[in-house]
């Protein structure tokens, strides 16, 4: 409706990858803000690699999953690749139960059994 | 213990992080530990989305969850009117989903099944569908 349903999610390019600073919480309403904004930014820009940033997140449904599929999916197309970092506990468990883990690389939080 | 609440929102996207904190509020009085918590948050997420995505297909109506509490017992009931599920067993199949286009893990169900103790859907086409799950809150010990 207005402009305040704008996604508030950080990103930035370095080099040819794409850092996406994912949301608190990662649902059906932001994920698809995300894939809005990630797949705008890899039409127009030159991008081999999407890093998701999981630090700050502390939900994830199955949207999060979809969102991932998804991405992995466009960039294998391209020959790129995606990658989940800074992934929590709860974070860890919902990526494990969903077999992405099979799919896309996933680097846990140092020290584990935060949050 | 006994305790009953309902909720009536819109069908918008927004409204799902509402719903599940609602519930997560809702069941603290059980003092649940942080997973269960987690759980019941994940599962009332997947559903309302479905009623969101499926059920009402993007258009705005109304969505309600009625809670109940009783003794160590968390019922939630899900409900929408909107377009119903023809074939509720293939529904509930992991990775299966209506949807490809837009990009749906299919995994919506098995989520609730998985942190859920117990998920019955009941469904009409035309009619809507019914979620209606039950956890066991609190058994982690004193």
């Amino acid at each position: 409706m207005s402009k305040n349903l704008e996604m508030q999610t950080e990103q930035k390019i370095i080099g040819n990858t794409l850092w996406i600073k994912v949301p608190q919480e990662l649902d059906h309403h932001s994920a698809d803000q995300i894939c809005r904004e990630a797949d705008r930014l890899v039409r127009e820009r030159d991008i081999g690699e999407i890093t998701f940033d999981f630090s700050d997140t502390v939900f994830c449904d199955s949207s999060g999953i979809g969102m991932l599929m998804g991405r992995y999916k466009m960039m294998k197309a391209l020959g790129g690749t995606v990658r989940a970092v800074q992934v929590g506990e709860r974070v860890g468990k919902i990526l494990m139960l969903s077999g992405i883990r099979k799919i896309i690389q996933v680097e846990q939080k140092a020290g584990g059994k935060t949050e | 213990m006994k305790n009953e609440m309902k909720l009536e929102f819109d069908s918008i996207s927004a409204n799902e992080a509402f719903a599940r904190v609602t519930v997560a509020a809702f069941m603290a009085q059980m003092n649940p530990s942080m997973e269960e918590v987690a759980d019941v948050k994940t599962a009332v997420s997947e559903a309302v989305t479905n009623a969101i995505i499926h059920g009402y297909q993007g258009e705005i109506h109304k969505i309600t969850i009625s809670g109940r509490i009783e003794e160590q017992q968390l019922q939630l009931e899900i409900a929408d009117q909107g377009v119903g599920i023809q074939d509720i067993k293939k529904a509930m199949e992991p990775l299966y989903t209506s949807r490809p286009e837009l990009e749906r893990s299919g995994m919506g169900f098995l989520f609730m099944e998985a942190f859920m103790d117990e998920i019955q859907v009941s469904s009409k086409p035309g009619e809507g569908t019914v979620v209606v799950m039950k956890k066991m809150i609190g058994q982690h010990g004193a």
